[in-house]
């Protein structure tokens, strides 16, 4: 499929060559293992294509036709038309990554406005062209910790409210440092603010991570946890949920120098699991140490403003095995994505959809607490999810709620032994008022079976 | 032309969405934590459409003509894998959601995991690596992860031919391997006698690409594999050019150990202007144990009645996990698609025909270009960007001027080892008439670079823009903007 080439012009190509058969192309093939047969099905024309995926496609069951309640680390936001319109178009997603910009100033401008965005939403200097997920970008902030101290300092401290998963990668990423990992494993009570952790910060330690809300739903100030990594000299990064900094703070206000996130609610489809896009964000001091891709401003020779990919030295192309980071191809068209959803929110928009989130979430979590047997776990502030004990156990409860074509909260006892039936749920602009009333009346009654 | 900033086209009180009221009893907001202020842009839908669509025309794409990047394999990107990548029970699954109602996603992944062990020889695969780079990553940590199993501390030693791309050293040091580099022999190929020197008991591995940045097929390929494997070695494959062996050869038969595949290269899933790309890794049998978790599996076997029910598992020694969730799943549904489109016959007939384009180019330009190494090639090869008797005309210059002829250049200055390096990898999906244009432009080049050489020097003429201070850029560093309407 998709090569042109009819039997004539490869005859002809052949022999301008001075071939005989395209077999002669693969003379330093080894022959035994030439031409291998390979055990696929056969050629399916687009007609049989799209009947195999759309059944493959239907049998799973969507979140417009079930009622979604799961967060944990990805969302069911409203994703505009003209989003989907836009990087449909296939000057954008058909372009590779901007190394010539005399013809990729469209990639490079929406880049250029992307990092503007992002350092206004954070409340940082400046952001990088994006990283692959809320997870890596985190993992690259432990990068940048480790370069500017040189691999001086060899303690990070994660908190225990930070993403499971996140730490999990965070942990893959650096067997060849000598950084060692605490904080999640020091012994720090979970109901703890992350002020607990500051008796673990000292001069060895080059970075702490916490997470703005926490993976339990719960919203912190972070002055004191920075003035005190600084007081001992090192960085304090956050991973925050986009969608939060529409109302509350950001993290920037609470001096902390790195800001990382998952950029899937900025109207990214689910689809299971991604792609998706770390956001990362941080001061003007750690710029040279930053990873990935950064566009900046110049003119052309023609006195024209215009975009180039800049501080390039940094990278892998060039560094090789000194660069910052091995980060090539990131979520260009992803970017692109969030960047027009938050032009089309608009800074009115953008406070109405968190709005929203942190309303319903309120009132779901009002009404939650006052079922019988159903507890919040915490009261501290929250914004659209939060932590619910429940009587019976989180598998059990969500194996019923299928049944009325509710997706129920993430089962944190997967990941916190101490929070089996505890329930992490997540509520956005996409749940109605009706949707909470069916998720209380159906947990009123499964608990009770 | 300069299209206006975001703040430009603002106007205070302007948005490009509303949302429905609440329908909830209102909640008071936390105190002490609201935001005062947040400086973005106030636009309505259709300057934010118009702003976009300006830009977007701005770009070169595949979509408007040849971009024979080399090492990129920009080939074209089926319109097929973007309408099924959107279907609702794709896109809007939740990556946590109970198998029982995902069995569809799942399924598509098994396939793909299978298929893709088949095409590469491979005994598992892992989809969750977005990228070509962060496949590397996971592959020299499987590497890391099957030494240590074995307590064989000392291997640190990691090898990379002088023609790699630049991620695989980048790599190896983030990995904290010691990175050597060796040198290529006069036809281009790994030097035996320098990879020897370097066999000890200190080897962690080798990471070859082959065929090499150079678009040349190693003839000792496996001598090379061999040499390593008894030094106690692995052997990592970079997948970037895959696209030249596609059902001609399968690496892991070669003796390849590890190899990364980019979806976003051979298998036409889209570049998006810089991602995201997907890069799955296929391993051979001793090493399935250390992939990363999740990796899709049968977890219950199905009869005649029910079908298997698919769910995540975690190999015994895993490496851990890469990423949030498990991959770029919509780039799955995309690579999925194309294979399933080419079937094992379809397959083979890309990688001829990459193969075909790039040796019929070499071809018609060897004698205007100088050609380093003159064999045949497989789906790229490089050509030097400079005359004797043309010394002030660069490669750089010669890929500015083609911009003038509506061509998007080829690679230049990569590989390093090459003089003035031009990497042309034309892909399987031009047709002769894309291809003798292509040849005819850098015809006039060449003769332009002789006779009007600041023509070239001056280029781009014709583009939006022309060529960039870089180094105010650099000097400067207006990375960010106020996107703010103006009062």
């Amino acid at each position: 499929m998709y090569v042109p080439h009819t039997e004539a012009e490869r005859e002809k190509m052949l022999s301008t060559i001075g071939l005989k058969s395209m077999e002669d192309l693969f003379q330093d093939v080894p022959a035994v293992e030439r031409f291998p047969d390979l055990r696929l099905d056969p050629p399916l024309t687009e007609m049989e294509a799209l009947e195999e995926l759309q059944d493959l496609a239907s049998s799973d069951e969507t979140t417009s036709e079930l009622v979604c309640f799961l967060g944990a680390g990805a969302y069911n936001h409203y994703v505009p038309s003209a989003v989907d319109a836009m990087i449909s178009r296939g000057e954008f997603y058909t372009a590779y990554t901007p190394y010539q910009p005399e013809i990729s100033q469209g990639t490079l401008q929406a880049i250029f406005e992307y990092q503007s965005l992002i350092s206004a939403l954070t409340g940082m200097d400046v952001s990088n062209a994006s990283h692959y997920d809320g997870a890596t970008a985190a993992a690259e902030a432990v990068s940048l910790a480790n370069a500017h101290f040189r691999g001086k300092r060899s303690k990070v401290i994660l908190s225990p409210a930070l993403n499971p998963q996140y730490r999990q990668t965070i942990r893959t990423y650096n067997p060849g440092t000598e950084l060692t990992f605490i904080g999640d494993n020091s012994g720090v009570a979970l109901d703890d603010s992350p002020e607990a952790l500051i008796p673990l910060i000292d001069k060895d330690t080059a970075l702490m991570i916490v997470q703005y809300p926490d993976f339990f739903g719960r919203v912190y100030d972070l002055s004191k946890l920075a003035e005190a990594a600084h007081a001992a000299g090192a960085l304090l990064a956050v991973s925050a949920y986009p969608i939060a900094l529409g109302l509350l703070k950001p993290p920037g206000e609470f001096d902390v120098d790195i800001v990382t996130g998952e950029g899937q609610p900025l109207g990214i489809p689910l689809s299971f699991g991604g792609p998706y896009l770390g956001f990362f964000a941080t001061k003007k001091d750690y710029l040279r140490k930053i990873a990935g891709r950064l566009v900046g401003e110049t003119v052309d020779n023609r006195g024209q403003r215009a975009y180039v990919l800049t501080l390039t030295a940094r990278e892998q192309h060039i560094r090789r095995e000194r660069a910052t980071s091995n980060i090539c191809t990131n979520q260009g068209l992803i970017a692109l994505a969030t960047t027009i959803y938050m032009s089309l929110l608009g800074k009115n928009g953008f406070k109405e959809v968190a709005n929203l989130n942190y309303q319903k979430a309120h009132y779901a979590a009002k009404r939650l607490s006052e079922l019988e047997g159903f507890e919040l776990w915490s009261d501290e502030p929250f914004f659209n999810e939060f932590t619910l004990r429940c009587p019976i156990p989180v598998a059990k409860l969500n194996e019923s709620l299928l049944e009325y074509g509710i997706v129920g909260g993430y089962d944190l006892g997967l990941d916190y032994p101490q929070l089996s039936d505890h329930m992490l749920l997540a509520f956005t602009e996409m749940n109605s008022k009706d949707d909470i009333d069916l998720l209380v009346e159906a947990l009123a009654e499964v608990s009770h079976d | 032309m300069t299209e206006p900033l975001m703040c430009e086209l603002s106007s205070v009180g302007r948005t490009g969405l509303r949302f429905p009221q609440s329908d909830v009893p209102e909640s008071a907001l936390p105190k002490g934590f609201e935001r005062e202020r947040l400086a973005w842009p106030e636009m309505s839908e259709v300057d934010v459409v118009r702003h976009f669509t300006r830009l977007s025309q701005y770009n070169y794409a595949i979509d408007k003509g040849m971009y024979p990047l080399g090492s990129c394999t920009m080939k074209y990107n089926p319109k097929i894998n973007e309408a099924v990548s959107r279907l609702p029970g794709f896109s809007m699954i939740h990556p946590l959601q109970p198998i029982e109602t995902v069995q569809g996603a799942l399924m598509l992944m098994y396939n793909l995991q299978e298929m893709l062990k088949e095409i590469g020889g491979f005994a598992g695969v892992t989809l969750q690596p977005a990228a070509g780079a962060h496949g590397e990553l996971t592959g020299i940590l499987i590497i890391r992860a099957f030494h240590a199993s074995r307590g064989d501390t000392k291997r640190t030693k990691i090898l990379i031919p002088d023609s790699a791309h630049g991620t695989n050293p980048a790599t190896s040091a983030m990995s904290g391997l010691d990175v050597v580099e060796l040198k290529s022999d006069p036809n281009g190929n790994v030097d035996l006698e320098a990879l020897k020197a370097e066999c000890d008991d200190t080897l962690a591995g080798l990471m070859l690409t082959n065929p090499n940045t150079l678009g040349l097929f190693d003839e000792h390929v496996k001598e090379v594999t061999k040499m390593v494997h008894e030094a106690g070695g692995l052997i990592y494959g970079d997948g970037a050019n895959m696209n030249a062996l596609l059902g001609i050869v399968r690496p892991g038969e070669l003796g390849v150990d590890i190899l990364h595949y980019n979806l976003h290269k051979t298998f036409s899933t889209p570049h998006g202007g810089g991602g995201p790309g997907s890069g799955p890794v296929g391993v051979v049998a001793d090493l399935v144990d250390f992939l990363p978790a999740p990796i899709v599996d049968i977890i219950e076997e199905g009869d005649e009645e029910m079908p298997p029910l698919f769910g995540f598992v975690t190999p015994e020694k895993t490496i851990g996990r890469v990423k949030a969730f498990q991959g770029h799943f919509s780039i799955m549904v995309r690579a999925y698609t194309y294979i399933r489109m080419n079937g094992p016959e379809g397959l083979r007939r890309i990688a001829e025909h990459a193969v075909l384009n790039a040796n019929y180019l070499m071809k018609l330009l060897k004698d205007i270009y100088h050609l380093p190494y003159d064999r045949i090639c497989m789906h790229e090869f490089v050509l030097e960007g400079q005359w004797d008797d043309a010394p002030d005309v660069h490669a750089l210059d010669i890929a500015k001027r083609m911009m003038d002829y509506d061509l998007h250049p080829p690679t230049n200055y990569f590989p390093l080892i090459v003089h003035e390096a031009l990497m042309i990898e034309p892909t399987e999906t031009e047709s002769i008439q894309s291809l003798d244009n292509f040849v005819d432009v850098m015809k006039k080049i060449a003769k332009e670079a002789h006779e009007t050489p600041e023509l070239l020097k001056e280029a781009p003429h014709n583009t939006p823009v022309g060529r960039l201070d870089e180094v105010k850029a650099a000097k400067d560093l207006v990375l960010t903007c106020n996107l703010e309407a103006k009062p």
